[in-house]
Parts: C-alpha cells; sequence; structure tokens
C-alpha cells in the first residue's frame, strides 16, 4: 500500500436510508483524514451486486439483515469478484454474529456507528481479502437465495427459485432453469444439506426441485439402476430415479401432495 | 385505576376440587379436633379416647362437606367473595345439625336444641377458621408468583429496534432537526411506557398513542416499506388495559412481516367494540422465514399469558395463517377483551 492516501472508495448497503446517510455524513465528517468517496449505494446485497458488476470499490460496508439478499450473503458472492472489495460489516444487534466475527476476525462496526471507529476500520481494512468463504458460509443466517456463476468474467446470480434441477457432471453441477443452464462451482452434496428443504436427491447425480417433479414414468431404456423417471413441469427433460432412492422420492411426494 | 393488585388482594374461595386443598382440609379439621381432645382429657391415654370418640362425629361430617364442597365448587365460584365465604360456613353449620339430627333418628344421641346449636357453631367456626386459613395462605403465596410471572412476561424492546431507531434520528439531526427532535421525544415516551408499572393498567387511549408513536419511529427507519391502516370502529377509549398489550404484537408484525420485504408491506389494526367485548385485529403480510417465525410465536405465547394473567379465561388470543386469492400470505392475530374495566 502507498503511503501518499489515494482516494478509497466505498460502496453503501444497507436498506434503511437514514443509515445509509448516516454512513455518508460520517464518510464526510472523515474526508480530511482519509480521503474518499462513495461511489455507489444499494438497498440490499442483490442490488450491491448489481452496482459491482461496473465498478470496483476499495470498501463495502454492509448491514447484515437486509431484505432480499442479507449482508452475509452478498460477502459470499462478492468474494468471488475478480477484485473483491473489503467488507466492513455494520450492524445494530446480532448477538450471534457478533460473536462469529470477534472469533473469525472479521472486520464489523455497530451502530450507531462513530467516526473515529470507522476511521479506524477503514484504516485497518483497506487491501485486505474480504473473509474466507467457508467462514461467511458457516455465518449464514440461512440458506442462500441465489447461487453465482462466473461466466465470462462476469458474476451471474441465479435465484434458488428460479433453479429446476441440480446435475453433477464430471466436473461441474450445473444448475437448470426454466430457460438455460448454468455451471457452478459447488458440490451436489453441499447443495443438497444447503437446500434439502426444497429439493430431493433422485439419483447420484441429481438433485431436483420437489415442487416441480408433477409425475413419474417408467424408464424406455433398459437401465438396471434408474427404472423410473421423473417429468418435471417446467422442462421437457426426464431425469433418472435410481433404484435406491425411489422409495424414498415416492412417499416423501406423496407426503407433500397429502 | 383497576389493577391487577388490587384484584388478588381480593381473595377467592379455594379450589374445593384440588387434591392439595382437600388434603389441607382433612388434616386441618383432625389437628383442630386433637387440639380439642388435649384440651378436655386429663392423661393421654384419655386424649386418645377423647379423639376416638370425637372422630365419630368429625371424620362423616368432615368427608360429606369436602365431597359437597366439591360437587358445589362451580357454583360457589360464581358468587362474589364474602357471599361465598358465608355461603361455605353456614353449609357446614346446616350439615352438621343434620348429622346431629340423623343420629338422634338412629337412637345414638339424646338431641335437643342445645347440641344442635352446639355442633353448628362448632363446625361453622372450623370452616371459618380453615377459611381463613386459605385466604392467608394464597395472600401470601400469588401476588408474589404472579408479579414475578408479570415481570418475567413483560415486553421488552427489541435491542434491535433500539439502536437502529437511535441510528436514524443521528443521521436526521443535520438534515431535519425537527424530526431529529419528535423522534427521540417518541422514544423517551415508549421507554416511559415500558419502565412503567405492569401490573397497572392503562387507558387503551393511551396504548393506541404509543402504538402510533412507536410506528411513527419505525417508519423513520423504513419510510415507503412501512404502510400502517388503522380503523377504529366504536372503541371504549377509557376502557383500561394490560399495558403493552397491543405494542409488541406490532412490533413483532414490523418486524416479521415489513422489514423482511423490500416492496412496501401493509400493517392493518383493527380495533372494534362489539357488544361486552373489545375486538383487535393485527395484520401483516407473510414471509417464508422459518427462524423469524419463532421468535414470533414466543412473543405471542407470552402476550397470550399476560392476557390470562389479567383476565383468567374472558381474553382470548387467536392467531393464523391465511392465504390470499394472489397467493401471498398474511399472518392474523385477533385478541378479544371484555368490555367491563370501562370508567365513566
Amino acid at each position: 500500500m502507498s503511503n501518499a492516501s489515494p482516494l478509497l472508495t466505498l460502496l453503501i448497503v444497507d436498506d434503511e436510508v437514514p443509515a445509509r446517510l448516516r454512513l455518508r455524513e460520517l464518510l464526510a465528517d472523515l474526508a480530511g483524514d482519509l480521503p474518499n468517496q462513495v461511489l455507489a449505494e444499494a438497498a440490499d446485497g442483490l442490488a450491491a451486486l448489481a452496482a459491482l458488476s461496473h465498478r470496483r470499490v476499495d470498501v463495502a460496508l454492509v448491514d447484515i439483515r437486509m431484505p432480499t439478499m442479507d449482508g452475509i450473503e452478498f460477502a459470499r458472492h462478492s468474494s468471488q469478484l475478480v477484485d473483491p472489495p473489503a467488507i466492513i460489516f455494520v450492524t445494530a444487534f446480532d448477538a450471534y454474529a457478533i460473536q462469529a466475527f470477534e472469533l473469525n476476525a472479521i472486520d464489523y462496526l455497530l451502530k450507531p456507528v462513530r467516526a473515529a471507529r470507522l476511521l479506524a476500520a477503514l484504516h485497518k481494512v483497506v487491501g485486505r481479502r474480504p473473509p474466507a468463504p467457508d467462514v461467511l458460509a458457516s455465518l449464514s443466517l440461512g440458506a442462500r437465495r441465489h447461487l453465482a456463476c462466473h461466466e465470462r468474467g462476469r458474476l451471474l446470480l441465479i435465484p434458488l427459485a428460479d433453479i429446476v434441477y441440480f446435475r453433477a457432471d464430471l466436473k461441474y453441477v450445473a444448475a437448470r432453469t426454466r430457460e438455460r443452464e448454468y455451471l457452478l462451482d459447488e458440490s451436489l452434496s453441499h447443495l443438497e444439506d444447503e437446500f434439502g428443504e426444497c429439493f430431493i436427491r433422485l439419483h447420484r447425480s441429481v438433485l431436483a426441485a420437489k415442487e416441480t417433479i408433477c409425475g413419474f414414468q417408467r424408464n424406455a431404456l433398459d437401465d438396471s439402476d434408474a427404472q423410473w423417471q421423473a417429468i418435471l413441469r417446467d422442462v421437457p427433460e426426464r431425469l433418472p430415479i435410481s433404484r435406491r432412492q425411489w422409495p424414498l422420492v415416492k412417499s416423501l411426494l406423496r407426503a407433500a401432495r397429502g | 385505576m383497576r389493577s391487577i393488585k388490587q384484584n388478588l388482594a381480593a381473595q377467592p374461595l379455594p379450589d374445593f376440587r384440588n387434591a392439595g386443598v382437600i388434603l389441607r382440609i382433612l388434616l386441618g379439621v383432625n389437628l383442630l379436633a386433637l387440639a380439642a381432645a388435649l384440651v378436655q382429657g386429663q392423661g393421654v391415654d384419655e386424649c386418645v379416647q377423647r379423639y376416638m370418640e370425637m372422630a365419630v362425629w368429625v371424620q362423616p361430617l368432615l368427608l360429606a362437606n369436602v365431597a359437597l364442597l366439591a360437587s358445589l365448587d362451580g357454583a360457589l365460584r360464581h358468587l362474589a367473595v364474602w357471599p361465598g365465604r358465608l355461603l361455605v360456613v353456614l353449609l357446614a353449620a346446616a350439615s352438621a345439625a343434620f348429622f346431629v339430627e340423623l343420629w338422634v333418628a338412629a337412637g345414638f344421641d339424646a338431641g335437643g336444641a342445645q347440641r344442635l346449636l352446639r355442633a353448628g357453631l362448632l363446625a361453622g367456626g372450623t370452616a371459618a377458621a380453615l377459611l381463613w386459613y386459605f385466604a392467608q395462605r394464597s395472600s401470601v403465596l400469588s401476588p408474589a408468583l404472579v408479579e414475578a410471572r408479570l415481570q418475567a412476561l413483560s415486553a421488552r424492546i427489541r435491542p434491535h429496534f433500539l439502536f437502529n431507531s437511535l441510528n436514524a434520528v443521528l443521521a436526521l439531526i443535520r438534515v431535519d432537526r425537527q424530526r431529529a427532535e419528535t423522534a427521540l421525544e417518541e422514544l423517551a415516551e415508549l421507554f416511559r411506557a415500558l419502565m412503567r408499572d405492569h401490573r397497572e393498567m392503562v387507558p387503551l387511549a393511551d396504548e393506541i398513542a404509543l402504538c402510533r408513536q412507536y410506528l411513527d419511529l419505525e417508519s423513520l427507519r423504513l419510510g415507503e416499506r412501512l404502510r400502517v391502516e388503522w380503523e377504529l370502529r366504536d372503541v371504549p377509549e377509557r376502557l383500561n388495559v394490560p399495558p403493552l398489550m397491543m405494542q409488541p404484537l406490532i412490533e413483532n408484525a414490523v418486524y416479521h412481516g415489513i422489514e423482511p420485504g423490500s416492496k412496501p408491506g401493509t400493517i392493518r389494526i383493527r380495533l372494534a367494540r362489539q357488544s361486552d367485548e373489545l375486538h383487535i385485529e393485527l395484520v401483516n403480510p407473510c414471509h417464508a422465514e422459518g427462524d423469524h417465525q419463532r421468535g414470533n410465536r414466543m412473543a405471542l405465547e407470552n402476550i397470550g399469558e399476560r392476557l390470562s394473567l389479567y383476565y383468567d379465561l374472558e381474553a382470548r388470543l387467536e392467531t393464523g395463517e391465511v392465504v390470499l386469492a394472489d397467493g401471498s400470505r398474511e399472518y392474523r392475530v385477533h385478541i378479544v377483551l371484555p368490555c367491563r374495566g370501562e370508567r365513566a
């Protein structure tokens, strides 16, 4: 880092207008000590990622509880950017999160934020890498609501609700939405752990959204491992159901249909 | 002002169907009989003899009275405290007289007006002494218990709300000083209400005003996202209600119904008087978040328990999720209170 203290660029992410205003005010007060510029503001994690898609910033000040995409999930996705911002969480009161931040040496500020604290945090954080993805994953408030996919240097976010099934190939896991497939850097078993509530394992290599399965048919091919196939509501493909999973799939879906 | 303290000061009759109460009656009467035997007899042998003789008299009468009171328990509960006590004493006296007559008819006793009067006075006196004991016992026990439970249950503000509100006020000081001043005043009022003695009832109008101030503070933070619709119909403003009965529920509605959504959401608050009941309905949008729902249920159980401490069975709290025609879901809380505490 150079000593000439170049202009520090920032992104403010908070769903409350006054909270963003307050941070702006404080940053303006600190401009003498630490030249800075707020390049963008966002009301939730998703909007913040959109803002980061066409500009980079040094530091993101991120609230934790936000609608659509919370601060932790934002940090998980943004850490996969080519030039990710350093992250400082700003929270009013999340006892559980604060404990975890302390434990993992993650930078955070408490609302109402004090100017001196903000300055110290900014000095400390510049140039830092964002927290490691697995640390952030352990902090999650719940299952992610979006999955990230890198495509030609861009970060695409797929809403979980749009995903019909995941299929594991040799190296990748592909997520199928109604429109197309996305390649993800995930493992099928992790996905199953995280989203087990709405997805069900049909086959060693297939995880399908429970509510898109609308019927079953016998496999026309004489596949001894998968005698049955699942018919899906939104896509034409049939998915194989392994012999081992078949009783479970049948009973789970019958229970769901009630 | 009606208060839960005074409510408890006038101790009601004991629950005559309660096994503990029955046991205490049996033991109490027998102890009295033993004391009487000790006073009458010269030596220990004679005392035991006396007690046995008395038992022949006392036990059937005692058992008959215990059975009678247990079967009358429902009816006794409808009476005010003093007429109820009087009735219990008279019942004991009358049944004692009746038993004397029974013994006379069976040839065990000579009878006579003096004997009747003596039996009645002894039985009535014993009943009165036991009632006094029960009243003492419950007045020692329950206020402490109820107070402790009320303290534990009394609404506490979410720190999340407090710190976010203070943060919002800080932001306002430079851009809109007047609004910041109002907000701090509202925050002060809210804290005053939170720190008040939770046993004192408050007029409904005060509780409604408090809720409006609270919602005003929330709208400072949430802006356009928070919409509130009030509907007040024939509301008995001077009706005394438990303090902070609505505010925690509205806080819940904001926390679970508005904050998790990025689009504007509406909280509907309806208060209406229907004959002798006050109906309060709170509706907020639902978001699919399991964790949030758990916290919500705790707060609701809390209010439900407070309502039952104040009103016993006369208040109701119902909750439920409703799926609307457009597929969105709403969470509804419905409270029914008796309208009796109204001051003229």
